[in-house]
């Protein structure tokens, strides 16, 4: 393979969605015995233990469920490309995908005191920090809709 | 059969900078020995534990290596009541008549920052700003304030009542009254919570004496029976701590779940506590506790804390030594500063803090990560 794209990138952990990708969506385990889902993709089924279980793409939209703001700038194992000088207080919550899961998220794009439960949230992807290599590390956020 | 609770001790909560966690837990082991009239020898058995501060059976080199038998706990904010567990099944399976129960810790200062693969969680979780159980409460609280009403000024309510409380207990560390206003005003740390709605990580270490319940009167004549101790995980689908996903329908949660544990074992029911220490880790999580301990439905804190109801003095006391709040949070002592409280409550010892009506019942519960939950009855 000799193919390089402009900027190397890859997503911040393979368990929570695939990158890059045409049209990416969060990752989750279903069980073939149970039907149960979780998100990331778990290797056993975690109702009910089973460890036959294969991998859904969830719904790229829904409604905000729970928030907060995060004020403060965490402590490792926090790793993004920010300091304390230049860090910036973020949403994080609880998005409820339709037929299928809340999902816990940070919430990106817009101002997080205009947040409400209720409101439609869409999924988005981020650049959350660069590697020492320049590989762009991608994570997934929620913005509202 | 149950088991009693025959000696208490503790280290005062709060910075002790010129003691490890450690010797701040053999402190109150020396206290607890001494208020059951026993000696360290005595002891067939020892169990315990911290999250920060060492292995508790490494107290051993401050009390004697006498070769007891002493096993190690570690179950994060259930450290306590998982050791108080431990205790009780070596009394009640009748290998041990008595025993020493001890929780330490020593933690530095700000937000714990646990790692993610400590909870079975890929390491991207805590770099992308999620591994912070005040995130989940905020954001648990956002829910619960929406659906049942819920207002900040109960939130302040609930925080100005601990440091009230801490004012009157020697042992806290936070033992100044803080009005509505200030706590209301002070810095915003996870929304609606600000700074003075957050307990912090502490200092502190918690002993007891157990022994078999026909033995408690040759060590204590006010001795406090454990008439229940249960401790629940999480179920699928529910909502806790560093949940990634939850299920789009409601489950009950690892409070609930201990709590019904508990009450069914000890035969009684909520409206049977007289006084109850509830898992305080923030103004909304005392508020939440209250309806999944079965003390009231949902909402109906709100009327409650403007009613004063969880006051010393009101219809159901909570958190009489300040909580959380006003102590911190040792996590290997908290659960066991609960117990410590109740016992006082319990013998009509708790001095300035003492709850009116001789209290012949009491309750504790903790909460924490990644859905854990402890509760304990108690009688005189």
């Amino acid at each position: 393979m000799t193919i390089q794209s402009a900027a190397r990138q890859r997503a911040i952990d393979p368990a929570l969605f695939h990158w890059p990708a045409r049209d990416p969506a969060l990752l989750a385990s279903r069980c073939s015995a149970c039907g149960a889902m979780a998100f990331p993709v778990n290797p056993a089924c975690m109702a009910c233990g089973g460890t036959e279980v294969g991998t859904v793409e969830l719904p790229r939209a829904g409604t905000l469920w729970a928030w907060t703001i995060q004020r403060f700038m965490p402590k490792t194992p926090y790793h993004s490309a920010e300091t304390e000088q230049t860090f910036r207080p973020y949403g994080v919550g609880y998005v409820e995908l339709p037929g299928a899961l809340r999902v816990e998220t940070r919430i990106n794009d817009g101002d997080p005191a205009q947040l409400r439960i209720g409101m439609p949230m869409r999924l988005v992807f981020y650049t959350h920090r660069t590697d020492a290599d320049g590989t762009e590390v991608i994570n997934y956020a929620f913005a509202p809709a | 059969m149950r088991i009693a609770i025959v000696g208490v001790g503790i280290h005062p909560f709060g910075r002790t900078p010129e003691l490890s966690g450690m010797q701040q837990g053999a402190h109150a082991a020396r206290l607890a020995l001494k208020d059951a009239g026993v000696e360290w020898k005595d002891m067939q058995f020892a169990v315990g534990g911290s999250y920060s501060a060492g292995n508790a059976d490494a107290m051993c080199n401050e009390l004697g290596l006498t070769g007891v038998q002493f096993t190690n706990i570690l179950n994060a904010c259930a450290t306590g009541g998982s050791s108080l567990l431990a205790a009780s099944k070596e009394i009640k399976s009748g290998e041990a008549d008595i025993g020493l129960v001890v929780g330490f810790d020593k933690h530095a200062r700000g937000a714990f920052n646990a790692q993610p693969s400590e909870y079975g969680l890929g390491h991207w979780y805590g770099e992308a700003g999620f591994m912070l159980t005040t995130q989940f409460f905020a954001a648990k609280l956002t829910r619960y304030m929406h659906d049942h009403g819920i207002t900040v000024d109960a939130l302040a309510r609930v925080a100005e009542k601990a440091y009230e409380n801490g004012a009157l207990n020697p042992n806290a560390w936070r033992r100044t009254p803080i009005d509505l206003e200030t706590i209301k005003n002070s810095q915003m740390v996870n929304d609606p919570l600000t700074k003075y709605m957050f307990c912090s990580p502490s200092e502190g270490g918690v002993a007891l004496v157990v022994c078999r319940e026909d033995h408690a009167h040759r060590y204590s004549d006010r001795p406090v029976f454990v008439s229940a101790a249960a401790m629940r995980t999480r179920q699928f689908g529910a909502f806790e701590v560093y949940g990634t996903s939850v299920a789009n329908h409601d489950v009950p949660n690892a409070s609930v779940a201990a709590s019904r544990a508990a009450y069914e074992m000890a035969g009684l029911g909520p409206e049977d506590i007289q006084v109850a220490e509830l898992q305080d880790t923030e103004a909304g999580a005392e508020i939440m506790h209250m309806a999944e301990n079965g003390f009231c439905k949902d909402g109906e804190q709100e009327r409650m804390l403007r009613d004063g109801e969880t006051r010393i003095g009101g219809r159901l006391p909570i958190n009489t030594d300040g909580g959380c709040m006003a102590n911190g949070e040792p996590i290997g002592a908290s659960g066991l500063r609960q117990i410590h409280e109740i016992v006082l409550q319990l013998r009509g010892a708790a001095g300035a803090r003492q709850v009116p009506g001789n209290p012949k019942t009491g309750y504790t519960h903790v909460y924490g990560a990644p859905g854990i939950s402890a509760v304990t009855i108690l009688q005189r």
